[in-house]
């Protein structure tokens, strides 16, 4: 009822759920993803890291609209992803939720992986080492010593990808194809509204992703800074 | 040589000035749709007048509301005859100026070979997944795909297959990289001089969909600037229009 009264369309409160379903499964795609790898990164001696570590940030250079048309060629037919999955039975990917999620894991990538990769460099080999000299196992070492210390790091991760991916824009415009509540989500909602001239509408849905999102970020960062201070 | 510096840069200024007013520029905005033509016709028409054209391509909505916001172009090129009608009567454009370039001719089109027939019978199946349309809130094109779709009786049918660009050009975006089996597509993005080059296309008879008028207009930033006139003059040039049709639009 209160919703209404804002102003907002069933499409708009379609495109808002849509939007919060994929920022958490971008989330967590990401973080379970980006922990394997931020470690690698951070404590292997392979030459392959520098390439590696150069081709996690390389979604930072391509214009999202830009990224989002070579996922669209990847997905269709003639991609191999699109190829791939049309072999094994399961369509195209373009136009899906999944394509989404895939388009957002890509797109956030380097924000997972950069804070993550920078906290495990901080806390550095000796704790690991002194751990292991105490019998702990490698696992174990990671488990109860390194990622323990590396919290505040992957809270970091964890916010810049949900706010990364709420604010998503240009990759769901090309792969998306705008069907609400599958694929339509705020950012395009808007600019929807934006480019058919309905301004009010625009104002609305955009001054309620606002306040929305502040106040997500806000309760991560309190409690973000609550958990660091019960830290030793 | 410091003290000449200004005499230097006062020289250049004003060969930079007299060379603007023997020939202008013509900060030009053009619907995404009319693009190729665009790029066709401008040499011509700075052949034709010695004055230069700057042209911005975008749509129609993105530049009603930079125009309204400052924006510094002088003739608008737009995919409707809404928008350059909003623009006259909130002052954005001079009144009068008004008039049909071109009037968009919509094409249901597959890249692949035998998948549009000549009547346009496969939207009354069911033998594709998706079917590309631009959005029929923003896009003269999407809307009048729409209409075709209820005039043949099948809107309901092939509605939960439709992905939606935001344009036309999008539209034809994800018809040509196969990420949807067809769409419908505006006639100038498919067809070269006078020919449907690629795929399979059915070129949907006018009567099924109100027309899609495309208007130019003089915007106030450009009602001093007889370049501007000059293109708006230049448009309505039987060599302009031949050129228009050619590239895939009636034009009367």
């Amino acid at each position: 009822m209160t919703i209404t009264l804002l102003g907002l369309s069933s499409a708009d409160i379609a495109a808002i759920g849509l939007t919060l379903r994929l920022a958490a499964a971008t989330t967590v795609v990401l973080l379970l993803l980006s922990l394997p790898l931020a470690w690698w990164l951070a404590s292997s001696r392979s030459p392959l890291r520098a390439p590696v570590s150069a081709l996690v940030t390389l979604p930072l250079v391509l214009p999202p609209t830009v990224l989002g048309f070579y996922l669209l060629v990847l997905m269709g037919p003639d991609g191999p992803l699109g190829g791939f999955t049309q072999a094994m039975g399961w369509g195209l990917l373009s136009f899906t939720f999944t394509g989404l999620l895939i388009g957002s894991v890509v797109y956030s990538l380097p924000f997972a992986v950069q804070p993550l990769r920078d906290a495990f460099e901080a806390t550095g080999r000796r704790p690991l080492e002194v751990a292991q000299t105490l019998g702990a196992t490698p696992w174990q070492a990671f488990r109860s010593v390194a990622l323990p210390l590396a919290r505040p790091g992957l809270v970091t991760a964890g916010v810049l990808t949900f706010a990364h991916t709420i604010g998503e824009f240009g990759v769901v415009l090309m792969i998306g194809g705008n069907i609400p509540g599958r694929t339509q989500v705020v950012s395009t909602q808007i600019y929807g509204h934006v480019e058919g001239m309905d301004y009010a509408s625009a104002h609305t849905l955009a001054l309620v992703l606002l306040a929305f999102s502040f106040a997500i970020l806000l309760a991560l960062a309190l409690l973000g800074r609550r958990r660091m201070r019960v830290l030793p | 040589m410091l003290y000449r510096l200004p005499t230097t840069l006062l020289t250049l200024a004003l060969l930079l000035v007299v060379q603007g007013a023997a020939a202008a520029d013509v900060q030009v905005a053009v619907a995404a749709n009319f693009t190729a033509p665009m790029q066709k016709l401008a040499p011509l028409f700075e052949q034709q007048t010695g004055h230069k054209v700057v042209a911005s391509y975008g749509s129609t909505g993105k530049f009603f509301g930079q125009i309204n916001n400052g924006a510094p172009f002088e003739v608008l090129l737009a995919a409707d005859d809404e928008t350059p009608a909003r623009l006259e009567q909130n002052g954005g454009a001079v009144t009068g100026t008004r008039f049909t370039y071109a009037i968009g001719r919509l094409v249901l089109w597959s890249r692949q070979a035998g998948v549009v027939d000549k009547n346009g019978e496969v939207l009354r199946g069911d033998s594709f997944e998706r079917i590309a349309i631009a959005d029929p809130k923003l896009a003269p094109y999407g809307a009048a795909a729409v209409q075709t779709l209820r005039a043949l009786g099948v809107l309901e049918r092939q509605q939960p297959r439709f992905v939606t660009g935001e344009n036309i050009t999008q539209a034809h975006q994800f018809v040509a990289t196969g990420n949807a089996q067809l769409g419908f597509v505006a006639l100038s993005q498919v067809q070269v001089d006078g020919r449907i080059t690629e795929g399979s296309a059915w070129v949907v008879p006018a009567h099924l969909h109100e027309p899609i008028v495309q208007q130019a207009v003089l915007l106030t930033a450009g009602r001093d600037n007889p370049a501007a006139r000059a293109l708006l003059d230049f448009l309505r040039s039987e060599p302009a229009r031949a050129m228009i049709r050619r590239s895939g639009y009636a034009a009367e």
